[in-house]
């Protein structure tokens, strides 16, 4: 066992970078004895603690473990296992350290892996005299899946083997052909009594004592730990920072996030996945006003945008040169720890990143038992609880992700069952697409359903209406069909209803006087309606130039129970006249068409719109942000996960 | 504003074992709130690191519930909270702040409270659980609730958390962030980011949801809540170093000072005045109480009576809903 491959870097100067060490192994195998006693060895109890266990010990007349200083529970004393992760710290010369003490019962891998997946490093226990166990297998999975591959293997209570080096061998063996068959290196091979304090900070217990296993001659368990090193923060990879929040907070509209990879720099163009919408960081703000030109993976950050175009929770930033995938179907393997077990074809809610969508599993290549690596196939209904299986999955709406080899950030993701967390996956085999060529083509499909609430449910979103009015070329299609696409690629149910649809079929036998037209907007409230109850999003695009007209098309759809939305495209006559794309204006001033507006008929401009929008100061593109972003809140659907005061 | 001489009149210490002829009032005329002068020790990157994942918890809190709420004890880690607030929020802090009276409070620190409402702006709420002073209502058969009648967990329990249960049925919040430490307590330190508590506030530390990724319990049903730490990762030394590298105003209660009997004394934790003594200590800077801390090995809440009055006192309080 040589040490020559574990070359200590060197940390800038007033640097002390924490190792996250987690200690996994089977039930009774003597992890908490093997924490105590690193606390006992590297003097990091409280004054009198110590004394107070042996004190405690001796009142109930149990002998004193080391084990006992960790188990300040009651529960668990009394039933002698570790039940949840605990954080603890200590110190060692070389630097500090946090301990995730992670249970080894089978019932408690769901605490096994909140402890595990955020360390550094980990060690592994198995005890010498009962050899490999189930869990030992299972954790060096689990460890594996995780993707920790700083591991040290101890091989405890050697004490209870007569610190038999034949026993040892045996046990590095076996576990070392088991590790390789999943493909992980274990470090170093440690035997070590915890109890006894042999190989855990040093040689033996006290200074000068026999050793009892000369013929080990490798490191000690904290000196192998000192010889692990933290994660390097992924500045050099691809940016990625996932959009937590949008907030509009003075007069400055500040993206949050946290970069989880790479850099940012003031200036940056960012594409933002799933919609592919380009802006540039117009500045990195921090609250105390300095300025900051760039930012580093890791940081949480606010940026403002020169364009403001349309983004919210769960968009990506990437630079484009190097997006991150985005797709609707992917493959993963999955461990599952829910209570209930997993049903293929059921709708779970993903998280990944900040994103979360509805996901069902479509299909499981096989399942592997974590213990015996034994894998079966063939069809099945369920993933049961501690299973992990390679399966295919589908989200409702695009997800944006990386492969968890080139970025686990991205790459992986968690399932929600009742509110908790009930398994977790390591995405692969997806394919990047040249962003710059190649525009997001997703797949979507739908499902009938019965009830408002259902449908919603299933959308993600409430119906409504967005009610555009302006004048003829003011630019309300050309809004209505920005809307209609940007809400369509955000996985929502939309539809435009407007001239083109609407005046050659179902009022085809509506002219233009004046009954006509307050019929002809009759109808189109109506029918929005009904829309919004089927669950759509609907836009409406017509002049619509009367108020008394407008104040009915929200008194019908809010009867409904549907969000209604006047928008106001406000762009002056004498632009719309200029325009005059179909040449309306110039027929109408010829008299050509009678009651046109805004020549020889009002337009009664609405007194308080939800939204305005300006299309002389503001682009296309703005223009809708500024209406989705009034929109967007006001249909999150109220699912079983939500509730409101 | 400055501390003036009525404000600060101390209950009566002079018999109390915690206090008797140890801490003395402070000078009128002082400002309520120490500054500290701006130095980076060591440790930035360990900092950076702490405060960017505080920072996503807030933003994270904050998106998932409407309705929450932040208790502040006024103490040193609710005013890192604070301060991790307004680094989030552009400079805002977007939820109200809620002050549990116990009416056991330092007038000192209570002097301190107005003077930190106006400096940062907060929406504070303060709570007291009247009927269980007073004696009525539900506590009519019992009679007034207090240390001198009641131990430190009978108290602590009725005069926070009953009254903290009292104010969450008001408001109806869904989530609250708090400012527990894992290196507190070792209850603390199985502590999830985001850690559910059902309607009756209790705490299930044997089944808790798993977490791991950045994903977190970000729901509950009506009625139960949330409890989003935000502070879970640090430790003293980190609170310190941060108060110190931000320059963060703390109250001065946490400095020594010369006490009647002649000694320096400062305060490590800050409770009810009844159950929080002061701890003999030079330290009357920063640095001072950073040194401090590297060889001390009495833990921090050694000084809180309420924590010692029996075997797993700290475990049945934060079952039942303590912070």
């Amino acid at each position: 066992m040589s040490l020559a491959s574990s070359v200590p870097v060197s940390l800038a100067p007033g640097q002390t970078s924490r190792l996250r060490v987690v200690f996994v192994g089977h039930v009774d195998h003597g992890k908490s004895t093997l924490i105590g006693r690193i606390f006992y060895d590297t003097n990091s109890f409280p004054d009198g603690k110590v004394d107070q266990i042996r004190d405690a010990c001796l009142a109930e007349g149990m002998d004193f473990e080391y084990a006992f200083l960790l188990d300040a529970l009651l529960e668990e004393q009394e039933q002698n296992i570790t039940i949840d992760t605990t954080q603890i710290q200590f110190k060692t010369d070389r630097r500090p350290y946090v301990i995730i003490d992670a249970p080894g019962h089978k019932e408690f891998l769901k605490n096994m892996i909140t402890g595990a997946a955020s360390a550094d490093a980990a060690v592994l226990l198995i005890a010498a005299n009962e050899g490999v166990q189930e869990q030992s297998r299972r954790h060096g999975y689990l460890l594996s899946l995780l993707g920790i591959k700083q591991v040290v293997v101890a091989v405890n209570k050697m004490d209870l083997v007569d610190y038999s080096q034949e026993t040892f061998a045996a046990v590095q063996a076996e576990y070392l052909d088991f590790l390789s068959r999943i493909g992980v290196q274990a470090r170093a091979f440690v035997p070590i009594s915890a109890r006894n304090g042999v190989n855990v900070a040093a040689r033996t217990a006290e200074a000068g004592a026999p050793n009892p296993m000369p013929w080990y001659e490798g490191p000690t368990v904290l000196e192998m730990l000192d010889t692990f090193e933290p994660p390097a923060p992924l500045v050099a990879m691809p940016l990625r920072m996932p959009i937590q929040d949008v907030y509009r907070f003075d007069h400055r509209r500040l993206l949050v996030g946290r970069i989880e990879s790479g850099t940012l720099r003031l200036g940056d163009e960012l594409v933002f996945s799933p919609n592919n919408k380009v802006s540039v960081v117009a500045s990195i703000e921090l609250w105390s006003g300095e300025e900051k030109t760039v930012a580093l993976a890791g940081e949480s950050v606010a940026l403002t945008l020169k364009e403001q175009i349309f983004v919210q929770r769960g968009h990506v930033a990437s630079h484009s040169s190097h997006a991150p995938i985005e797709s609707n179907r992917f493959k993963a393997r999955l461990f599952w720890m829910g209570k209930r077990p997993l049903q293929i074809g059921k709708s779970y809610k993903l998280k990944l990143a900040t994103q979360e969508l509805d996901a069902e599993v479509v299909s499981v290549e096989n399942v592997m038992d974590a213990s015996t690596l034994e894998v079966v196939t063939g069809e099945r209904a369920f993933i049961n609880r501690n299973d992990v299986a390679e399966v295919t999955l589908q989200t409702r709406g695009a997800l944006v992700m990386d492969n968890h080899d080139r970025n686990p950030f991205m790459g992986r993701f968690v399932l929600v069952d009742e509110r908790q967390v009930a398994g977790g996956g390591i995405i692969h085999s997806g394919i990047y697409a040249d962003r710059t060529k190649v525009k997001s083509a997703n797949i979507y499909w739908s499902e009938g359903n019965v009830s408002g609430r259902n449908r919603s449910l299933r959308n993600g979103h409430e119906g409504a209406v967005l009610w555009l009015t302006g004048l003829s070329g003011s630019g309300k299609s050309a809004l209505a069909r920005e809307l209609e696409r940007e809400l369509f690629n955000g996985g929502r149910q939309v539809y435009v209803l407007d001239g083109d649809n609407i005046r050659h079929g179902l009022n085809s036998n509506l002219g233009f006087s004046k009954e006509d037209r307050l019929e002809n907007i009759r109808r189109v409230s109506e029918v929005a309606c009904l829309m919004a109850d089927a669950g759509l999003i609907v836009i409406t695009a017509f002049i619509s130039p009367y108020l008394q007209d407008r104040r009915r098309a929200r008194e019908i759809v809010l009867e409904g129970g549907h969000e209604f939305a006047e928008v106001f495209v406000d762009t002056p006559l004498e632009v719309c006249e200029a325009r005059d794309v179909k040449g309306l204006y110039k027929r109408a001033r010829a008299g050509e068409i009678p009651e046109f507006t805004g020549i020889s008929a009002p337009y009664e401009a609405p007194e308080s719109p939800e939204v305005t929008v300006r299309t002389v100061q503001n682009s296309l593109e703005e223009c809708a942000a500024s209406v989705l972003e009034y929109l967007v809140p006001r249909i999150r659907s109220m699912g079983e996960d939500e509730f409101s005061i | 504003m400055t501390l003036s001489a009525s404000e600060l009149l101390l209950p009566d210490f002079s018999s109390h074992p915690a206090h008797a002829g140890k801490y003395a009032a402070p000078t009128p005329g002082d400002c309520p709130a120490f500054f500290p002068k701006k130095v980076s020790r060591t440790d930035a990157a360990h900092l950076d690191a702490l405060e960017a994942q505080s920072i996503y918890l807030l933003r994270e809190a904050f998106h998932h519930f409407k309705a929450l709420c932040m208790p502040w004890s006024m103490g040193k880690d609710s005013n890192v909270l604070i301060w991790l607030s307004r680094k989030a929020f552009g400079g805002h802090i977007p939820y109200p702040l809620l002050h549990i009276d116990t009416t056991y409070e330092f007038p000192e620190m209570l002097v301190y409270r107005d003077w930190a409402v106006k400096y940062h702006e907060l929406n504070l709420i303060v709570k007291i659980n009247e009927d269980a002073r007073a004696g009525t209502g539900e506590y009519a058969e019992r009679g007034p609730i207090g240390y001198e009648t009641a131990d430190p967990v009978t108290v602590t329990h009725e005069l926070k958390t009953a009254a903290l249960q009292q104010v969450m049925a008001e408001h109806q919040w869904s989530a609250l962030i708090t400012g527990i430490r894992r290196d507190e307590d070792p209850t603390r330190a199985k502590e999830r980011y985001f850690s559910p508590r059902n309607k009756d506030f209790e705490w299930d530390y044997k089944d808790q949801p798993p977490e791991f990724w950045n994903q977190f319990t970000t729901s509950c049903a009506p009625g139960e809540h949330v409890r989003v730490q935000a502070l879970l990762d640090w430790s003293e030394r980190d609170i310190w170093q941060y108060i110190q590298r931000e320059g963060i105003p703390i109250p001065h209660m946490y400095f020594s000072r010369k006490g009647p009997d002649g000694k320096q004394y400062r305060f490590r934790s800050l409770g009810c005045w009844p159950i929080s003594g002061p701890v003999e200590s030079e330290a009357d800077t920063i640095d001072k109480i950073i040194d401090e801390l590297a060889t001390t090995k009495t833990s921090e809440r050694a000084g809180r009576a309420q924590d010692h009055h029996e075997r797993n006192a700290m475990q049945k309080l934060r079952a039942k809903g303590f912070m």
